[in-house]
């Protein structure tokens, strides 16, 4: 006799309400008129989220479940819930800069510059796609770091993946590199989706279930040293370093970040970058955590390729996204130093909150960011290439200001949220008290004062440089795109002088460590 | 004791004059606010040290209240004598400095108001710095004040002015971010949930540990200093920036690192810095005769009086390791001034630079003759720098002298013939620049304007008083100094002293 499954529909409701309207979006794409789309998807798409985002906030309060939902394949605990929050938030403020039509292709299928997309422009036809698009990959984001089992995990995967795919091929501007970007991303991602469904089955092999703490109960028993296990582990590895970037899988992050559209470039780098890396917090905390000492060196021979190869290629970079994509490498190359940091409960705990406070700095920070580089225009769009910013400070003083305050965030200069980031997750490393990590964030801060050098760089030429005659122009920005910039620098002063609030939330959220 | 909380007034009014500065419309009225609010500043800091009791608690107007629990840091600024000085040599020259930058920033069409609005930034991070008494707090004001002396650097200053302050700025962030896994580390190590200096003291036993968080702090504090061999931004740097914020960051901002060596390197790691002393000592030394030797060499004006600055700042350091009281005192007073001589310095060279439109020393000649009271500026600021007797740094540079021989003898010999390279390059530099038939290009110079007879008046005047007199400050330095050697526990220099005089 098989008894039905028992579903836990409120703590899956963000989620629910996230793919909900997505699939809303994709009935008004069938059935609504060509004109209406826009006015229907923009307030679904941001009420949406902010719903599931009240009730990640009412989950909170009302307490975190402890056993996880959905007969054990979602996991709903405390550090689930604060990626939620700061995925929903982070993807509210990309769909209001996605909201600049401008940024989108109208016909995507067009071969560019021929007459056929000649026409899409105008008769102003617009891709209204990319609203449910964006949702199911934020919803995917959502699942991804949630999932409590390998299967489930690859279906967030690919359901956050697949849309990603797509909407990176849809920049209005420089269409080559977009569809290069996109098709990139796409085999890219594809080889990297195989390798996690390979280490999947091989685990599988090891554990006989696919479940995280199944595996990490199979580990309990056995020497850990079995081949399975290991090429297990290894190929798993592969498919989640692949997703944020780490070295050597970092090759496709500055392609797609460059090609895609820049709104999409925000959404990628910051929600992709938080959910990726709650899903790697999980599988080797939570399945692989008895093992550590097998993945450790490992991971730290990644952690430091990823910082040295993102701090040094970004100062050869001359387009500004490009180097903001090697930026967020060495970025990763940092968090992967808090990942290594296990040890007791509370040192786990406190490594934890660090990743987790780390996580919402940065991903403000780049969030807004991103949002100044759609404000800096050249006749062709956006303004990409680094030259081209030389005098900005004279021009608009106040964008460049900002600019410059959110590079500062990032090379971790203290009174703004990045150096209390980079503190949080350094201080965690240290605590664990072994040598071999202490070495690392020596490591790690050689690399953040070489990274510095390529954030001061923009700086010095924004603020030092003399203008060209012919310099961009900076567009007056849209309300929504200066409410973005507004609560980025906010968010990223906030953080930099009052970290306690947040800081508090992440040791909650951190304290029950995750669910098993 | 009052609870006024005169420290955080101090920031506070300075931040708030930044803010009301970088909103005002008119350039002139900025200008003005600006010194305004250095004044009161000034006013305010010295109504504080009257206040201040030289033999009462070690630490006076403390504050201490919680900034990120969960961090152990906290908002907590006190003063010892120490500290205290020093603030007063930044409220000293900031007023003066804005007074003679009135016209400095106009020259790139660049912000006026943006330039003195970082002025007062830096104020306020100056206090912040010397003021805190979380090692945290410390640390964040160290990096912190980097941010807008590198704007004033890379804005204002001049042809090579974005290299400079690139260099300055990587120099000083690699410094200090190993300096942050110290800070990290101390913290774990001494396990106090806290970074209050006071629970920090003596929290670190392991003789290792030591020696690599000595290690940590000290590389921070070398580049800072600079101590040769990592001075090479200094000339850079102090070249390139405009006068007035030359003057803060050789006056003030390099007494950060010494200052830090003192409270920071030797008090909480005593061992390990009693184990580093014969390398400092010896690196000092030579920053001491390199500095000389290279200032000799300069074409430059404003990179000699940088060179000159390294080697003083070898005699502060050599003073600080030599961990006698002597030294110790000899070397916070020199801190105090050499602040006010190189101001000087750099002041009056900036206004000759102003009126010539180069720096180079091969572009004067005979500028006495058009403009004697230039000429006298410049004379007195380079006996001072010289340590002539009578004038300020004399007096610290013997105490340093006489301090180190008590304990390293060989060094403070031959640290010695750092006074007479001084002479050389002083001398030599005023010979070619002032005496001899006047250059024609220089024929029309104008001599001092009533502006800038204000700006070097005070700090000659300074210089003179403190070089009969130095008392005063020495009275708030000492019993400073003889509680941090407290702490350092040197197998105490005093009865040293004691002995050998007794002989």
């Amino acid at each position: 006799m098989i008894t039905a499954p028992t579903i836990e529909y409120f703590a899956l409701a963000p989620l629910l309400i996230i793919f909900g309207a997505a699939i809303i979006g994709v009935l008004v794409e069938a059935f609504a008129p060509r004109y209406l789309r826009r006015a229907i998807h923009v307030p679904l798409t941001l009420l949406s989220l902010v719903g599931a985002f009240a009730l990640v906030i009412l989950q909170t309060v009302r307490g975190v479940p402890t056993t996880p939902a959905a007969m054990g394949s979602v996991a709903v605990d405390g550090p689930t819930l604060f990626i939620w929050g700061t995925i929903l938030v982070l993807s509210f403020v990309s769909i209001l800069l996605i909201n600049d039509e401008e940024q989108f292709v109208p016909s995507a299928a067009a071969v560019p510059g021929s007459a056929e997309e000649e026409k899409a422009i105008s008769e102003g036809a617009a891709h209204t796609e990319v609203y449910p698009l964006a949702l199911f990959a934020i919803g995917g984001m959502l699942l991804f770091p949630a999932s409590n089992d390998l299967l489930i995990m690859f279906v967030a995967l690919e359901v956050m993946s697949l849309p990603l795919y797509l909407l990176c091929g849809l920049a209005r501007r420089r269409r080559l590199l977009s569809q290069e970007a996109s098709v990139k991303y796409f085999l890219l991602g594809a080889f990297s989706s195989a390798f996690f469904l390979y280490g999947t089955a091989l685990l599988y092999g090891f554990a006989g279930t696919v479940d995280l703490y199944g595996i990490s109960r199979a580990l309990a028993t056995a020497g850990g040293t079995e081949t399975l296990l290991l090429v297990g582990t290894a190929m798993l590895g592969v498919g989640l370093l692949f997703k944020i970037g780490a070295a050597p899988f970092q090759a496709w992050k500055p392609d797609v970040y460059q090609g895609a559209p820049t709104p999409i470039t925000a959404l990628m780098a910051s929600g992709t970058l938080v959910a990726a890396f709650g899903a790697v917090l999980r599988v080797f905390w939570v399945a692989l955590g008895n093992d550590s000492w097998n993945w450790q060196p490992i991971m730290w021979g990644v952690a430091a390729l990823t910082m040295v190869v993102g701090s040094i290629l970004a100062i050869t970079q001359t387009d500004i996204k490009r180097m903001l994509a090697y930026s967020s490498i060495a970025h990763a190359g940092f968090l992967l130093v808090g990942v290594m940091a296990v040890g007791d409960k509370g040192q786990n705990a406190l490594a934890l909150s660090g990743l987790l406070f780390y996580l919402v700095t940065y991903g403000i920070t780049t969030v807004g960011a991103f949002a100044v580089v759609t404000l800096v225009r050249d006749p062709g769009g956006e303004a990409w290439h680094l030259s081209r910013w030389a005098g900005l400070g004279k021009r608009s003083p106040k964008l460049a200001g900002l600019f410059a305050f959110f590079l500062l965030a990032f090379a971790g200069i203290p009174l703004t949220s990045g150096f209390f980031g980079k503190y949080a997750v350094f201080r965690s490393a240290v605590a664990l008290g072994e040598g071999w990590l202490t070495g690392l964030v020596v490591l790690a801060v050689v690399a953040s004062a070489a990274a510095a050098f390529f954030y001061v760089r923009v700086i010095v030429l924004m603020f030092f440089s003399d203008p060209s005659a012919d310099g961009p122009t900076v567009v007056t920005p849209s309300w929504a795109t200066s409410a973005v910039v507004g609560f980025s620098a906010f968010a990223t002063v906030a953080l930099g002088v009052f970290p306690q609030p947040v800081l508090d939330l992440a040791e909650k959220a951190a304290k029950s460590l995750f669910v098993q | 004791m009052t609870a006024i909380p005169w420290l955080s007034i101090l920031m506070g009014v300075s931040v708030l004059g930044a803010l009301g500065v970088s909103f005002l419309k008119n350039d002139k009225l900025a200008k003005q606010a600006t010194l305004g609010v250095s004044l009161l500043v000034l006013v305010l800091a010295v109504v504080m040290t009257v206040g201040f009791s030289p033999n009462g608690d070690r630490f006076q107007y403390a504050e201490t209240y919680d900034w990120i629990p969960s961090f152990g840091v906290h908002y907590a600024v006190a003063v010892d004598g120490v500290a205290l000085v020093l603030i007063l040599l930044s409220a000293v020259l900031v007023p003066i400095v804005v007074l003679a930058s009135w016209h400095d920033a106009e020259q790139g069409k660049r912000s006026v108001r943006t330039y003195f609005a970082l002025l007062l930034v830096l104020e306020a991070m100056m206090i912040g710095v010397f003021a805190a008494t979380d090692v945290f707090l410390f640390y964040v004001f160290f990096e912190a004040m980097l941010i807008p002396m590198y704007f004033m650097i890379g804005s204002y200053g001049g042809a090579q002015r974005s290299y400079a302050a690139v260099k300055f700025l990587l120099y000083s962030l690699f410094g200090g971010l190993l300096m942050l896994v110290a800070v990290i580390a101390l913290y774990n190590v001494a396990d106090k949930n806290s970074f209050l200096f006071p629970d920090l003291i003596g929290a670190v036993t392991d003789p290792t540990t030591q020696k690599w968080l000595f290690l940590g702090f000290f590389i921070a504090f070398a580049i800072k200093a600079p101590l040769w061999p990592v001075h090479t931004w200094l000339p850079d740097a102090a070249a390139q920036a405009p006068a007035g914020a030359a003057v803060l960051l050789v006056g003030v901002l390099d007494k950060v690192g010494t200052y830090g060596m003192l409270r920071f390197c030797l008090e909480l790691f005593p061992d390990a810095a009693k184990w580093a002393t014969p390398v400092v000592i010896a690196l000092s030394v030579i920053g001491i005769v390199y500095g000389a030797i290279v200032a000799i060499g300069q074409t430059d004006i404003k990179r000699l009086i940088a060179y000159t600055s390294i080697s003083h700042f070898g005699f502060i350091t050599m003073g600080v390791f030599a961990m006698t009281t002597t030294a110790a005192s000899g070397a916070t007073l020199y801190m105090v001034n050499h602040g006010f001589s190189t101001g000087v310095l750099f002041l009056v060279a900036g206004f000759l630079i102003y009126r010539r439109g180069s720096q180079f020393i091969a572009d004067y000649g005979g500028v006495q003759k058009v403009a004697p009271l230039l000429a006298g500026a410049f004379l007195i600021a380079g006996l001072s720098g010289l340590s002539l007797p009578g004038l300020s740094t004399f007096v610290s540079e013997f105490m340093v002298l006489l301090g180190t021989y008590e304990r390293y003898a060989v060094p403070a010999i031959i640290g010695t013939t750092g006074v007479i390279l001084a002479a050389i390059y002083i001398l030599w530099m005023y010979q070619r620049t002032m005496n001899g038939p006047t250059a024609e290009s220089v024929a029309e110079m104008k001599d001092l304007n009533g502006r800038e007879r204000w700006v070097v008046a005070p700090l000659i005047a300074l210089i003179v008083v403190l070089g009969f007199f130095p008392k005063p400050l020495l009275d708030v330095i000492n019993p400073a100094v003889k509680e941090s050697l407290v702490n350092v526990k040197v197998t105490d220099p005093a009865p040293v002293v004691a002995v050998k005089e007794g002989q």
